[in-house]
């Protein structure tokens, strides 16, 4: 259904190298118009600095990328008028107050002085940050913090949103106020580029993931096709009685049974056929069961599994990842 | 609205920005504009009576010597202000909000020129109060009002000079702490001229280089304008090396605010 709009972003052959150490080996991305995209990948994965490339705030090695119809190369202001950026870093001025940030973007994208005030309290008033429009963003919560920066990213209209992990550290209502925003904007005919830690997420919100690691993406679709990649989907059976329990582990060779909980797990990829051929089984041997639930791998497996990586190399990122905090 | 329009809308955009972050963090300005004060009333009060006497000018007292000394605290008081300039930008640079300005479609060098501005209106706030002080504890010129009106050209042209030069100090900067360290020889420079002392009293080597370096003739052409001393040549050496350092530090700010940004 998204295959046949217009890309909003397209890139190939997208390179990226600092010094000696690959970061993005050639990946190719494309974002139809009006959709969310979401990119995923471990820490240190080159999701970041993705998103810098592509919103023009560093250059790639190599590669053609073109957002919302510019070249990115020749027309590198074309793309900037036309995109919206709330970075993973906060970037906000702490020594204006809320409303005088908004303002500034209001200036800096020509709005006039009562259209810009109007826009201001506008987005004050759907971010809820009216209270605290008169104070510096260095007094705002993390969360507050993070609201205000998109809010200034949205004073624009962006068509194109890029939002570096932009619900990091917001408790679970303040995600679901951005999960809302998100929505609207897309609903409004907005592409999102989103990138994010948390699965659950990219599953909410994302028509297309893709999996970056080691310099290339791993694998890319929707959040259902992503799950059937990967086994690990089953069955599992709660029974009352041990002897249910073993007649049960018998009948269905291949199961996995848990004696403390008096449950048994079938592999299964959940479609109706298995599950039926499981019932009639059940009936045939006339086993009682207690309970019957169908476990479908989630993004959180997919990740594990594609992403895998031998565990020296995983400590070395993982070091690797503990010296940047400190540095920034 | 034409290209230019828009360049000038935001830097004035720009210029306000900075105009608050000073009103928000007014300690340093205030810093800034006491240390030349300072420097012009110790020169003046503790070493003013020596030091006239050996300039052997009409009186030679301290009276003289505070006619001699006020160009060259003019100068240090321009050369204090733009160091603010290298720090101020350094800061900028490591705000995240300089990110999100690379990502709109601001005009080029808006961000630079609105700080370029700022610190000169602020370079102006200073020497307003400098030779304010500077009249009160007795400083008299014999200019007429063309030679004030080619003084205050000159000072203001070679502070927009300094001002670009600082900015692209302060883009070089690793970081803010270091910010400051290159303007420094700014500051310097007026001592190793002929801002305190006449160049001929120094050792020689050093009377060489205070000669031949850039604050010297504009000194010089400001001392002759506003006391009516010899200015020579120094009017166009001063002139040459203001339009020399205007143009390198304006290309080096340019050059390294279009590197990708710091992290
Ligand atoms: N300016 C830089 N100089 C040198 N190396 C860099 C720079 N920026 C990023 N890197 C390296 O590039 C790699 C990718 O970094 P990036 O920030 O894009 O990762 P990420 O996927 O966003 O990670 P995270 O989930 O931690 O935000 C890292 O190994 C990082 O150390
Ligand atoms: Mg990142």
């Amino acid at each position: 259904m998204t295959l046949d709009r217009p890309a909003a972003i397209a890139a190939t052959g997208l390179r990226k190298a600092y010094g000696e150490q690959t970061v993005l080996d050639g990946i190719d991305l494309t974002v139809a118009e009006g959709t969310v995209f979401s990119l995923l990948g471990p820490n240190g994965a080159g999701k970041t600095t993705t998103v810098q490339i592509l919103s023009t705030l560093i250059q790639a090695d190599g590669g053609s990328i073109s957002v919302a119809g510019h070249d990115l190369a020749a027309d590198a202001d074309g793309v900037r008028g036309a995109i919206g950026v709330t970075g993973q870093f906060s970037a906000v001025d702490n020594l204006l107050t809320g409303e005088e940030n908004l303002l500034l973007m209001a200036d800096l994208h020509h709005l006039d002085r009562h259209e810009g005030r109007r826009r201001t309290a506008e987005l004050l008033e759907r971010f809820d940050l009216t209270d605290a429009a008169a104070k510096a963003p260095s007094m705002y919560s993390g969360g507050m913090r993070r609201k205000l920066d998109l809010a200034m990213t949205l004073m624009g209209d962006p068509k194109v949103i890029f939002l570096d992990e932009p619900t990091t550290g917001l408790d679970p209502r303040t995600r679901r106020t951005m999960w809302e925003a998100i929505r609207e904007l897309v609903a409004g005919g907005v592409t999102i580029f989103l990138t994010t830690q948390y699965l659950e997420e990219a599953d909410e919100l994302a028509d297309r993931i893709a999996l970056l690691d080691h310099g290339k993406i791993v694998a890319e679709g929707t959040s259902d096709e992503l799950k059937r990649l990967i086994p690990g989907g089953h069955l599992r059976l709660q029974f009352d009685d041990p002897a249910e329990l073993d007649q049960a582990a018998r009948t269905f060779a291949g199961s996995t049974r848990d004696d403390a909980a008096l449950a048994l797990q079938i592999p299964s990829d959940g479609d109706v056929h298995s599950l039926r051929a499981v019932l009639d089984h059940l009936d045939v041997a006339s086993i009682e069961v207690a309970s019957l639930t169908v476990h479908t791998p989630d993004l959180d497996d997919v990740f594990l599994a594609l992403t895998g990586r031998p565990a020296e190399a995983a400590e070395e990122a993982a070091g690797e990842t503990a010296e940047k905090e400190t540095v920034r | 609205m034409s290209t230019l329009a828009l360049a000038a809308r935001d830097s004035r955009t720009m210029l306000r920005r900075n105009m608050r972050r000073w009103v928000r963090y007014p300690a340093m300005t205030v810093q800034l504009i006491g240390i030349p004060v300072i420097f012009l009333l110790m020169f003046a009060y503790v070493f003013g009576e020596t030091l006239g006497a050996g300039l052997g000018g009409p009186s030679g007292d301290r009276a003289d010597y505070i006619n001699y000394l006020v160009p060259g605290i003019i100068l240090m008081t321009v050369s204090a202000s733009v160091q603010g300039t290298a720090i101020s930008v350094a800061m900028d640079m490591h705000e995240g909000i300089i990110a999100r300005f690379r990502t709109m479609a601001i005009s080029r060098g808006a961000v630079l020129t609105g700080h370029v501005i700022g610190s000169f209106l602020q370079t102006l706030v200073g020497l307003v109060i400098v030779t304010g002080v500077a009249f009160l504890i007795g400083f008299r010129t014999n200019g007429n009002v063309a030679e004030w009106i080619a003084a205050i050209g000159l000072i203001c042209l070679f502070s927009i000079a300094l001002t670009w030069l600082a900015v692209a100090m302060g883009l070089k900067a690793k970081s803010v702490e270091t910010a400051s360290n290159l303007p420094t020889l700014l500051v310097l420079l007026p001592f190793l001229g002929s801002g305190f002392v006449p160049t001929d009293s120094l050792p020689a080597g050093m009377s060489w280089f205070a000669e031949y370096q850039p604050f010297s003739p504009v000194i010089e052409t400001v001392r002759g304008l506003l006391l009516g001393t010899e200015i020579g040549t120094n009017a166009v050496l001063a002139l040459a090396w203001t339009a020399a350092i205007g143009l390198f530090g304006y290309v080096w700010a340019l050059r390294l605010f279009r590197r990708p940004p710091v992290r």
